[in-house]
């Protein structure tokens, strides 16, 4: 097992570039998700990773080799595809066994390797079906087996959960987790769901528009997003946005209301005008000197309320533990909790404490 | 002659007129009677109705004459006394044997050669920036009429004894080179084979077409998948290509198969079957329009349709089961 480096990585298209000088380390054994909207280049840094797209410019190690010119096939490392690609003219067997055969195992031990995985999986009353035969979870099951039998030093995951039905995927999801705590091999996995980056991950990194935004643990990017990019992208419902300026301990948005600051942090930043950011969670009521805001839509999901309100100008999301009676169009207190409050810079975006 | 001739604009405009009144007067009247019917007994009876009329054509052009074919095949040259087998005999005998050969010839080395060209173009194209041109290029033989192929490469291969100017581009060649000229049409078996050659031309574009889009329906993924599972250009071929357009390989060589059967125009265009480079359909026209042996051409037509009946078969349960998939 090996880690990978990625250091100043770029792809361009003819004059396009998609990807911008990406450099990422990636520990031996760790769990890495390349996370980030539709367009972002996290499919194309995992398939240039793969080798199934060239590198134009920086460097791409796995272990100390540097595979920028080594043809995909030498890699030694295992993909699973978001449509799975498995091979539809091959038993579940056969397709595990493709791989084995290429590099001529004897039979024996391609048996061995197969019954391993199926056992892992679950795959064995399966080997002898064709994947026409198999649900979407069972081919999602077969082309993990077919990475995992092959002992690769490093396993790619193109967004395998993306064709599932919302409950497998929950259950995938911990599959995946487990199964690779299990065999501690290196894995980069690309998802746009942040919900599954922040599960999964020992470590996100989250791209925007063909560079890295932000790598971290998936904690660490909650609790200090380092611009307002990866505050809103992390987390869900996403971050409140507020613009203000900085008066006393407190941000003073143009509607005159009050958004509490840590108490004597406001000094550094006096008069500065700032992108005042909390989490729609990070809030409590506060019937008696709260925020007034206006409940424009209330959502139950039995363990919580999720709380749409209009804070003067603006729109906020809430999420609260207690149940809210409404009704819609009547007002509520709020207080952000001051401790667990962002700012950022808003013209760059970028974090100011 | 002229008497006939008059009346064609005539034939025409009652043809043009009047079968689709007949035909739209026959199937009013059907539904009419359908009407008097009870719901379910009329639902069913329904399809009849439509279809009586290309049962009808069906039965009148092609059942029909089959039928007096067979016949006709255990008759005499006239066609006026029955001779049992004979014309069956004669068709597995003596000179037929060589012409039966050269269909064999043609049965084997069409379809094989056509397969395996059009393989190597379709996967070939599928991996290079000019795909359109070449395919093109390919594409364009397909719009030349057998007889006018054949006409072309008669001039291709054309012959002038050594020593005297090489008028055919082939030979032209040879002579550029310094070589003898090869009498292509003359000499035995390669002539078989610079036949089959056209044929291959005439046709490799549209094999290579069915093969090419069989090829870009197999998934990119999968293949990329082979390919990080460590397989080689080749053995993608192999064991991932192949196997996936399977269907399509058997369409090309069932089509090729039937037209190795058929094979007429360009044998009778270029060589006339002289030479032993004769043909079964090819006999089966000297047969008819020569020798005015209505037996023998029969029993030559029956021995087509019955070889080439499975292969069609074969044709149409492949496409059936695609459809079903």
């Amino acid at each position: 097992m090996t880690g990978v480096s990625i250091r100043k990585a770029e792809k361009s298209y003819g004059d396009v570039a998609v990807i911008h000088g990406v450099s990422v380390e990636i520990e031996e054994g760790e769990f890495v998700v390349l996370v980030g909207p539709s367009g972002c280049g996290k499919s194309t840094l995992l398939r240039m990773i793969a080798g199934l797209e060239e590198i134009t410019g920086g460097e791409i190690a796995i272990g100390e080799r540097v595979v920028n010119d080594v043809e995909a096939k030498h890699r030694d490392i295992a993909m699973v595809f978001q449509s799975y690609a498995l091979y539809p003219h091959m038993t579940v067997r056969d397709n595990m066994a493709f791989s084995l055969k290429l590099k001529g195992m004897d039979r024996a031990e391609r048996e061995t390797r197969i019954n391993r995985a199926a056992v892992i999986l679950g795959l064995e009353p399966l080997l002898t079906r064709y994947p026409r035969q198999l649900s979407g979870g069972q081919r999602q099951r077969v082309a993990m087996g077919r990475a995992i039998v092959r002992d690769p030093q490093v396993f790619l995951f193109d967004e395998p959960l993306s064709n599932l039905d919302a409950k497998l995927r929950v259950e995938m999801r911990s599959e995946i987790k487990q199964l690779q705590h299990r065999l501690k091999t290196t894995t980069i996995y690309v998802t746009h769901d942040q919900v599954e980056a922040m599960t999964m991950a020992d470590k996100i990194v989250v791209m925007r528009a063909g560079r890295v935004e932000q790598c971290d643990t998936p904690l660490g990017l909650y609790d200090n997003p380092a611009n307002t990019f990866v505050a809103a992208f992390i987390g869900s419902p996403s971050m409140n946005f507020v613009e203000g300026k900085v008066e006393g301990d407190a941000v003073v948005t143009e509607d005159g209301i009050r958004l509490p600051l840590p108490a004597g942090s406001g000094a550094a930043l006096a008069g500065r005008q700032v992108t005042y950011g909390f989490r729609p969670e990070h809030m409590e009521l506060a019937p008696e000197g709260g925020i007034p805001c206006e409940i424009e839509l209330i959502e139950p999901t039995g363990s919580e309320t999720m709380v749409s309100l209009r804070m003067g100008q603006a729109a906020v999301a809430g999420v609260f533990r207690e149940r809210i009676a409404g009704p819609e169009g009547s007002t509520l207190g709020i207080r952000p909790d001051a401790a667990r409050i962002h700012l950022f810079d808003p013209r760059t975006g970028q974090r100011l404490a | 002659m002229t008497d006939t001739l008059t009346f064609v604009p005539l034939m025409i405009v009652l043809g043009a007129i009047g079968l689709p009144a007949a035909v739209f007067a026959a199937l009013g009247a059907g539904e009419r009677a359908l009407s008097l019917f009870p719901g379910g007994a009329g639902r069913r009876a329904r399809p009849w109705v439509w279809l009586f009329l290309p049962l009808i054509l069906v039965i009148l052009i092609l059942i029909y004459p089959v039928i007096v074919t067979i016949f006709t095949s255990f008759q005499d040259a006239r066609a006026e006394t029955w001779v049992g087998g004979q014309n069956y005999t004669w068709a597995f005998s003596g000179q037929m044997l060589d012409i039966v050969g050269n269909n064999l010839l043609w049965l084997v080395a069409f379809p094989l050669i056509t397969l395996v060209l059009a393989l190597a173009s379709a996967t070939l194209f599928d991996k290079v920036r000019y795909e359109p041109l070449a395919m093109t290029i390919v594409i364009l033989p397909t719009a030349i009429s057998f007889t006018a192929g054949s006409v072309i490469w008669t001039q291709m291969y054309s012959f002038q004894p050594s020593g005297s100017p090489q008028i055919g581009t082939l030979n032209a060649i040879r002579a550029l080179f310094g070589a003898d000229p090869l009498p292509w049409l003359i000499q035995p078996v390669v002539n078989n084979f610079a036949l089959i050659f056209v044929a291959v031309w005439l046709q490799l574009g549209i094999a290579t077409l069915i093969l090419s889009s069989a090829i870009k329906n197999v998934g990119s993924e999968m293949l990329e998948a082979a390919r990080l599972d460590g397989a080689g250009e080749w053995r993608i071929f192999r064991s991932m290509i192949l196997p996936n357009i399977l269907p399509s390989v058997l369409v090309v060589l069932t089509t090729m198969i039937i037209a190795a059967l058929k094979v007429f125009d360009i044998v009778y265009v270029m060589t006339n079957g002289n030479f032993g480079t004769d043909v079964i359909a090819n006999r089966l026209y000297y047969e008819l329009f020569a020798v005015n042996n209505l037996g023998h051409a029969s029993a030559i037509a029956v021995i087509l349709l019955f070889t080439a009946l499975p292969v069609a078969l074969i044709n149409i349960f492949q496409f059936r089961s695609e459809a079903r998939s």
